[in-house]
């Protein structure tokens, strides 16, 4: 946008609604361009330009039009989009949505500026992410596995232990034979207090607050702001990646906020609402977030970003995870049944998926066994859970002796194998070795996924001797 | 379809007067034709022209409209929406308006050395080198026939050909709208694209022919005669070839909601499908996806040829994240990219992930024009602008001398809102396709991949393609295809009674189609798209695998009417069991007499069962 003009002042304010302002009798104001407006009392907003149309322009204001007149208000375009000041300096400080430090600190000393939109990543300058992250958690990294500059969701339910899990990750996240540890920029999107102050505590309490950036918009300040929140922590994220050779791991938190706050603005512009009346763009713009991640030709640093969302009543066909599902990597999903049994972490494998993980695994990066057994822990998992439903209706008597040890199979890799504490990190072989014992519940004949030689070599009937 | 409107066109030039978005409305364009191209403000951003009224254009521009200005020039081209046809498109990636991908990271790199990863605006590239020469050679490169000066050419007679990689000769041919008498032929020689190679003398006037022409891509190419589709598109997936198959030329769908293995399905038909010519259109998909494409397939060799996959490969890239309208604008690039090889005579795929954005696009688009919604928000016209493109499938004799044949296959994955088929994108696909691989969460939970529901799929050349596996693999095989199909079709009636009283209230004959059931899901349908042997299984070899668990079934079948329990057929299986169901990646697709050892291996170990048990009891 450099060939924008420079500050223009215009005050003919026709129309508030919702959060946007019509302006008329302005000129030569851009498509996307930055706005300051000013009250009467003084008091300054943002927002930025959604639409012109000749010599009118709507607005839209971050922090809301709660006071704004039609007179005495100025509106002031500036020439320019939205920008932030970038530093390696802001790891270790907190910020709001809009990237202003809100910790008491020092202002940022900015290295550079950058349009928080970014540019979409050119496909033929991407890398293929095919870095096995161990998270130490069982079910992720054997059946689920992170690569680095993947992008990982965690859908949860509302209640359910996603910031736990999400902080256990952050906690744990290796890339084996590196001692690199990841920088975190971490994007609170409309969450409660309680849920900020959850990792506020915890990267404070790891002592890992250096090596955090936090850009924070809770669930009592203004709704707009939360679209550009994501936008300004992954602007960093970019900046410590590319031009700074950091491995960074993004986690933006809670993208169904995000979503209800682009739905408000389309409903006050009036705009043809698609499924459950959020916009037809809903895919585009997410994508717009989302595939801010991954690695890049001849850089060293990478993005990895692990967004969590809560489906409103744990409905997974809901418009927000449906649409991330299909731009995200794969998914980690939450179940409310195993957590009601007390299971930590409550991951319904069958419905999580990792994209990236046959990339991140087998011999050299994890085991050579490691995606059989993947497939063949999901193939008798889920025969298990079925047959549990089945004998939920006909009792286990009328399963043949074989069924019946899918049940057995299917208890113990929920209590064994997908069970464990919240600060245990299991290592790669540690989680396999696990997946053969619960799997040796099953007759050798069942292992139909598995090639011979893996059986002889990890099976502990043949591996103890 | 002509290229051009006329001569010399007379580029309209207004002022842009509203921006939405990717929508900009102009005033002071009259004579601005629909579906014309544009170049919108100061950064000459690529547009299009969706709508005219009065003095105004609304335009849908390519790129991202952000900071751009009412009071801006808008200037028409003149030409509609083209794309650029001749030598280096093949191992290329381009965006949803034919603008090469490594090209445009190269400028940036040039101007801003540190955002070279990032795709900027404006940046105007021609599709092919304009510099690169290619060494032409005369005539058609089986047929050795060559035209002289003086013989009349049509619209697609081969003038010469040249290696463009080392599976594709392209063949260089009279474009479509040029019809005279040949004044010229270049001789064998070195040429770029823009260098004259012929001379054609058109009422009167001479033309100068080139090996590159343009064409507009929502214009379908000319063709002499749509022929029926009778042979399969072979695609080493066993589940699609035994039993929902495809043929050269026709049309499917791959519907399924989020991790069901769309994109997987869709890598492994580019990868292995018996195709001259493999398009893949990413059309607001993910951005790995596209990369993963772009680094292996220059590893992956082509299993018809042996030489590296790219080499037969044309990517179209419109990710998720790139600009919306250009995602509309890549369906269109692709299939005419398609019909332009088709015209050589080869046999294209081209695939689509995802034609649901695509379609989602089209809703973008009309909501900012503020057209009236019909189902879900979609525009009234979703159905047609499918059909449209569905249509321009098909095996055809092309145009021109010496007479040949090739094909466009259209495969187009769908992603249901939901996973719900019943919404608009695939119920109007539905329509327009005949062959419908439904994916299936279900199976994609339990990682039954391919993810497609035998129940749920269908194909409508399983008639038509039975002859040519008939004469090619065996004359058995649309039996024990039925009857396989006849299985399952069963097992899925029994788990209703199972779901009831459970397994074991079942009589033996059910109990062994449960079995078996389970045996061709585990043996046979199931198939590992990353396991060497197992990715691509020849035609034989499905026939054989399948022939095995089927004769097995058999006998099993007249075991138990000799009074046999199923739990006793599986005690006279033994670990021979495994051995079924592993024979899909232990036997290498050079061994397959393997196979048939194997089946006379188990036959013979249940028939000493028998003996033994019939002894002994």
């Amino acid at each position: 946008m450099a060939s924008l003009t420079g500050v223009r002042e215009y005050t003919r304010i026709t129309e508030i609604k919702g959060p946007l302002l019509v302006v008329e009798g302005v000129s030569r104001v851009a498509y996307d361009e930055i706005v300051e407006v000013e009250l009467a009392t003084g008091e300054r907003r943002r927002g930025r330009v959604l639409e012109v149309n000749r010599n009118i322009a709507i607005v839209q204001v971050f922090e809301g039009t709660t006071g704004i007149t039609t007179i005495g208000t100025k509106v002031r375009f500036l020439g320019r989009p939205l920008e932030i000041p970038l530093s390696e300096d802001m790891l270790g400080r907190i910020f709001n949505g809009l990237g202003e430090p809100i910790d008491g600190g020092p202002p940022i000393i900015a290295e550079e500026k950058r349009d928080i939109n970014g540019a979409p990543l050119n496909p033929a300058e991407r890398d293929y992410p095919e870095d096995f992250i161990q998270t130490g958690v069982s079910t992720i990294d054997g059946m689920n596995t992170l690569v680095r500059g993947q992008k990982l969701p965690i859908f949860s339910g509302s209640g359910l232990p996603h910031n736990i899990l999400a902080a256990q990750i952050a906690r744990q996240a290796t890339v084996r034979g590196e001692h690199e540890e990841f920088a975190v920029v971490f994007s609170a999107i409309g969450i409660k207090y309680d849920d900020y102050y959850f990792f506020k505590k915890f990267f404070e309490e790891t002592g890992a607050l250096n090596r955090v950036a936090m850009f924070v918009n809770l669930a009592d300040e203004p709704a707009m702001i939360r679209l550009v929140t994501p936008r300004t922590a992954l602007t960093l994220a970019e900046y410590l990646a590319y031009e700074r050779d950091m491995h960074v791991l993004v986690i933006l938190t809670d993208m169904t906020n995000y979503a209800e706050a682009l739905r408000e603005i389309s409903a006050a512009r009036e705009e043809v609402p698609g499924r459950q009346g959020y916009p037809g763009y809903l895919y585009s713009d997410l994508a717009s977030i989302y595939e801010r991640a991954g690695r890049v030709k001849g850089k060293k640093g990478s993005i990895t970003q692990m967004p969590i969302l809560t489906m409103p009543n744990d409905d997974i066909t809901h418009p927000i995870p449906d649409l991330t599902g299909y731009i995200t990597e794969g998914q980690i999903v939450l179940s409310r049944e195993l957590y009601n049994r007390g299971i930590y972490p409550p991951i319904n494998v069958l419905m999580s998926l990792s994209r990236l993980m046959k990339e991140g695994i087998g011999p050299e990066k994890t085991r050579e066994d490691h995606a059989e057994v993947s497939n063949q822990l999901y193939a008798a998992y889920s025969r298990g859970v079925e047959l549990r439903s089945l004998a939920a209706v006909v009792g286990e008597e009328s399963l043949s002796k074989v069924e019946r040890l899918y049940l057995k199979f299917a208890e113990d890799f929920e209590r064994k194998f997908l069970s464990q504490g919240t600060r245990e990190n299991r290592d790669i072989e540690k989680t396999l070795d696990l997946a053969w014992n619960v799997l040796s519940i099953l007759p050798e004949e069942e292992l139909t996924n598995v090639r011979e030689e893996y059986v002889k070599k990890y099976h502990p009937e043949y591996k103890g001797g | 379809m002509v290229l051009s409107w006329g001569f010399k066109p007379v580029p309209v030039r207004g002022r842009i007067v509203r921006i939405s978005g990717p929508l900009v409305i102009a005033e002071g364009m009259t004579g601005a034709k629909m579906y014309e191209m544009v170049r919108v403000g100061e950064d000459r951003l690529i547009g299009e022209i969706t709508r005219i009224r009065g003095d105004l254009a609304f335009v849908q521009v390519y790129e991202s409209t952000s900071g751009l200005k009412p009071g801006e020039i808008i200037e028409g081209t003149g030409y509609p929406l083209s794309v650029e046809l001749g030598p280096g498109l093949l191992g290329n990636i381009y965006d949803g308006v034919q603008r090469p991908l490594p090209l445009i990271a190269k400028i940036i790199a040039s101007k801003i050395p540190q955002r070279k990863m990032f795709i900027e605006r404006g940046i105007d590239v021609s599709p092919l080198s304009h510099e690169q020469k290619w060494a032409f050679y005369q005539g058609e490169p089986e047929d050795k026939v060559k035209l002289r000066p003086g013989d009349k050419v049509k619209p697609g007679d081969v003038l010469g050909w040249v290696q463009e990689t080392e599976i594709v000769r392209h063949k260089i041919m009279v474009p479509p709208d040029v019809r005279g008498k040949l004044k010229w032929l270049t001789s064998d020689g070195d040429y770029t694209i823009t260098e004259p190679i012929a001379e054609v003398e058109v009422n009167g006037k001479v033309k100068e022919i080139t090996m590159v022409h343009r064409w507009p891509v929502r214009a379908p190419r000319p063709y002499k005669e749509k022929l029926e589709p009778t042979e399969p598109l072979i695609t080493g997936m066993r589940i699609i070839d035994t039993m929902f198959p495809m043929a050269k030329g026709g049309t499917g769908a791959i519907p399924g909601g989020f991790g069901t293995g769309k994109t997987v399905t869709l890598h492994s038909l580019a990868q292995w499908s018996s195709a001259n010519v493999v398009i893949y259109i990413g059309c607001g998909e993910r951005g790995n996806e596209m990369t993963e494409v772009l680094v292996r397939f220059p590893e992956y060799k082509d299993p018809w040829t042996g030489k590296p996959l790219m080499k037969r490969t044309i990517l179209i890239a419109n990710t998720s994240n790139m600009p919306v309208a250009a995602r509309e604008a890549s369906i269109y690039t692709g299939v005419t990219l398609a019909e332009y090889y088709r015209d050589m005579g080869y046999d294209v795929l081209l695939v689509a992930d995802s034609t649901s954005r695509w379609a989602e696009a089209l809703r973008e688009i009309a909501g900012r024009l503020e057209e009236m919604p019909a189902e879900e928000g979609y525009p009234s016209y979703l159905a047609s602008r499918l059909a449209e493109f569905y249509e321009r499938a098909g095996r055809v004799i092309t145009l021109g001398d010496p007479e040949r044949t090739g094909s466009v296959t259209l495969v187009g994955a769908v992603s249901p809102p939901g996973g719900d088929f019943t919404e608009p994108v695939t119920s109007h696909t539905k329509r327009f396709i005949r062959v419908f691989w439904a994916l299936d969460t279900k199976l994609a939970y339990s990682r039954h991949y391919p993810a497609i529901n035998w129940l749920l799929s269908y194909s409508a050349y399983t008639d038509t393609v039975e002859e040519w596996w008939s004469e090619t693999v065996d004359p058995l095989w649309r039996e024990y295809r039925d009857e396989a199909m006849a299985i399952l079709n069963r097992e899925d009636e029994l788990m209703e009674i199972v779901r009831l009283v459970g397994t074991e209230g079942l009589d033996e004959k059910d109990k062994l189609v449960l079995e078996t059931a389970r045996l061709i899901k585990d043996g046979f349908l199931k198939q590992n798209a990353f396991d060497p042997i197992d990715a691509f299984t020849p035609p034989l070899k499905q026939f054989k695998l399948l022939k095995m668990i089927m004769d097995i079934h058999r006998k099993a079948l007249e075991m138990i009417e000799r009074g046999f329990t199923v739990a006793q057929i599986k005690e006279g299986l033994g670990r021979l069991y495994l051995n079924i169901v592993r024979a899909k990646f232990t036997v290498p697709n050079n061994r397959l007499e393997e196979i048939d050892v194997l089946e006379e291996r188990v036959l013979k170990a249940l028939e000493d069962y028998e003996a033994k048990v019939i002894i002994h009891g």
